[in-house]
């Protein structure tokens, strides 16, 4: 705000200026002052308060203000946090792969082999379908598919094909993996249809005028050209996993951990400094994972 | 998540307090008016109730409004929040509707009043498992957070627990239960009698247990124990060694593949069990039910070493005084007459005064629900969806037998934080 303060002082020493030059100086704060107000309010004061919380006090009944940084070494000290770190990384890494690699191929397709632009919207829209239910709801309806005595198995097993049930498919890794896959597919879908849909086609045509074979045009041509979506399908792709906890709990019978859901457990027995210091040691985490993404990729070529 | 069940009206509650006030001396002194129920139906009053939601029932609010003329604002939170709630906001409610370890916890601060037992109309008939901790005269007082050892405190403005019974009572028992493991008694395939079944190699990747930390040790404990690996000197209060052989033994098992899952929520429990994806597993009472009530077969199967119990009460909040502490004693006292007994024990819970609440069964209810007998015809629950049929007889048979064979009690344990702390180091291992 000083430099709006600033600005008509000096306009002010060259009269003739004057008002064209205080409009200009005040009307882009104006603009943006309806979104710096909400962002302000509901973003960056919660996140304050999650850092000032992260280092109080705290017993069963109430937090006390202090400056301890005995949350973070509580945090830090502990191999559980590793580990669950450590696993929650991994489920980012697996499933980023996955998605990426899925939803490249998707994308491609849809942008590349579907000739009418009506039929590539129709088709996207088809891709959004499950999406108009909760998240919760896709996530549950796998339960009755891997189960003991799910769709899976029980086929399985009638065409003789396994002794017994295999109990891996629930309950496990593999369940939140798959899971998690079908849950953020999309997110990686979206942002490279878009990119691939902006990639001029002469650049294609010109490629194959000059004689690359089909994988070369995509090597050199389509994927680079695609990276800024897929940048910003990681971006959606690893901070949605990192901050899961409902998939995990779910899908693993509480048998594996993930960050928020240690978050969630210290939360409900109200250890909300312990918690804070969590948040802030993950979001520290996730931001420079994203800091990372946008160094190797430009993402500003797609905006 | 919030249960309000009647909102204030635009006058204020303590002017009505006051008008009642008013009307219950000109009552008391012209004795135009007998009794207190229809002064309160007049002046409109408002009791604010927080606590668990086993027993912040709409019923009883609607029965309470209808027979005592006292609305009754519910809110409903779990435990934890409860108690934070109990001791950081003490103004924002009337009557606590509490566990009994939440008590041993809220009560010391100060923002709960004793009762005067004098003025607890039913207090002799109340089951004397909450007085001295035996239901016979030959039980024995069981570990944990019994109940009777945070009932009494010493004088009115005493904050400290008295050992036997005095003229000060914290909390007015109201339900409580004992549980125990379900099992599929059509999977399972053999008897089980004892908690240490649950670790049996033969029910690999199909046991469960509960991922409430100061719930699911508890039950590690019982199982613990019944293994014999080891004998605790009071199961809800750990020394800090006692929790790591425990932790540990869980983790083990755990990385052996014993269990499938852990469960939060009272609806993963049932689809666990309904689903067959577990055989055996930690089980709340009302699970069981939901189980059977799809037509799978489900026990909540008595164990040689007893059950693991929890029970609740009303407390009143300190800042009650004048007309306002009488109707929260007139409320009280209508709790325990009987109604809200019968609408418990028809529930599959049990409340704290048999002798009321029997007159508000039908025989063959009090024969199936309390005496352990079989059903005469159709049991069913107070909203009138059929539970069991003719014949069935409750699993773990009459309160006495049931009651009576508690082994610890929910508690707060003196190392709860090392023991949370520990607990996550099992779920993450």
């Amino acid at each position: 705000m000083t430099v709006a303060l600033e600005r008509p002082a000096i306009a002010a020493a060259n009269p003739s200026k004057r008002r064209r030059f205080s409009h200009g100086a005040v009307t882009p704060y104006l603009q943006s002052a309806p979104l710096a107000l909400i962002l302000g309010a509901f973003l960056l004061l919660p996140i304050i308060m999650i850092v000032v919380v992260s280092f109080w006090d705290y017993d069963f009944a109430a937090m006390y203000p202090d400056l301890l940084t005995t949350n973070y070494s509580d945090v830090l000290g502990s191999w559980v946090t590793w580990k669950t770190y450590l696993n929650t990384i991994k489920f980012a890494a697996i499933v980023w792969a996955l998605t990426l690699f899925i939803g490249f191929w998707v994308a491609y397709f849809l942008a590349f082999h579907i000739r009418t632009t009506a039929m590539q919207m129709v088709l996207f829209l088809v891709c959004t379908v499950p999406f108009l239910t909760s998240n919760i709801i896709r996530m549950i309806s796998w339960i009755p598919v891997l189960g003991r005595n799910g769709l899976i198995n029980s086929t399985l097993v009638h065409m003789g094909l396994v002794p017994k049930p295999i109990e891996w498919l629930l309950y496990s890794e593999f369940a939140v993996v798959l899971a998690m896959v079908h849950l953020y597919t999309l997110f990686m879908v979206t942002p490279i249809f878009n990119t691939l849909m902006r990639i001029d086609r002469s650049l294609v045509e010109a490629a194959r005028d000059a004689g690359a074979s089909g994988w070369q045009v995509l090597w050199n041509v389509i994927i680079p050209l695609a990276k800024p979506g897929m940048a910003i399908g990681t971006i959606f792709v690893v901070t949605l996993v990192m901050a899961d906890f409902s998939t995990v709990q779910v899908m693993s019978g509480g048998q594996s951990a993930s960050v928020a859901l240690m978050m969630k457990n210290q939360m409900s027995l109200l250890q909300y400094p312990a918690a804070a210091a969590n948040a802030v040691v993950l979001l520290v985490l996730v931001l420079l994972m994203v800091a990372g993404i946008l160094r190797i990729v430009d993402i500003r070529k797609e905006l | 998540m919030t249960n309000t069940i009647e909102t204030k009206t635009g006058i204020s509650r303590r002017s009505l307090l006051k008008t009642g006030a008013a009307a219950v001396g000109l009552a008391a002194g012209s004795g135009v008016i007998p009794g207190f129920p229809t002064i309160w139906a007049q002046s409109n009053i408002t009791l604010r109730q927080f606590g668990t939601g086993v027993s912040n029932l709409n019923a009883i609010a609607d029965k309470c409004k209808a027979d005592l003329g006292i609305t009754l604002e519910m809110t409903a939170t779990d435990s934890d929040a409860a108690a934070q709630r109990a001791v950081t906001q003490p103004d924002s409610y009337d009557i606590a509707d509490i566990e009994y370890w939440i008590c041993k916890k809220v009560f010391p601060s100060g923002v709960l009043q004793p009762m005067d037992v004098s003025k607890l109309k039913y207090y002799d008939e109340l089951v004397p498992l909450f007085k001295t901790g035996k239901l016979t005269a030959d039980s024995v007082i069981a570990q944990g957070t019994a109940p009777h050892t945070v009932g009494y405190v010493e004088a009115q403005d005493s904050k400290t627990f008295a050992k036997a019974p005095t003229n000060w009572f914290t909390m007015v028992p109201t339900i409580y239960n004992a549980d125990t493991l379900g099992i599929r008694p059509d999977l399972v395939g053999r008897d089980i009698t004892t908690w240490a079944d649950i670790m049996d190699p033969a029910f690999k990747g199909k046991t469960a247990i509960l991922n409430i930390p100061s719930i699911g040790i508890m039950d590690a404990a019982m199982i613990m124990e019944a293994t014999g690996n080891i004998k605790y000197a009071d199961k809800g209060n750990m020394t800090k060694e006692e929790i790591d052989k425990t932790i540990d033994f869980l983790i083990k098992a755990k990385q052996a593949g014993q269990f499938r899952a852990f469960w939060k929520s009272f609806d993963e429990s049932v689809n666990l069990m309904a689903s067959g994806e577990v055989v055996i597993q930690s089980m709340w009472s009302p699970a069981v039910a939901a189980v059977r009530s799809k037509g799978i077969a489900c026990r909540f199967q008595p164990l040689k070493e007893g059950y693991r119990s929890w029970g609740g009460g009303l407390g009143l909040a300190a800042h009650l005084k004048g007309a306002e502490l009488d109707a929260a004693y007139e409320y009280i006292n209508w709790y325990t007459s009987g109604w809200v007994g019968g609408y418990l024990n028809r529930q599959g819970y049990y409340s704290a005064n048999m002798v009321s609440a029997k007159k508000f069964m039908s025989e063959d209810e009090w024969g199936y629900w309390i005496e352990g007998k079989p059903a005469k015809g159709e049991i069913k629950a107070p909203d009138g969806t059929v539970m069991e049929k003719a014949g069935a007889v409750r699993d773990g048979g009459s309160f006495e037998e049931r009651m009576g064979k508690v082994a610890c009690w929910n508690s707060v344990m003196d190392e709860d934080r090392y023991m949370v702390k520990r607990w996550n180091e099992f779920i993450a291992a």
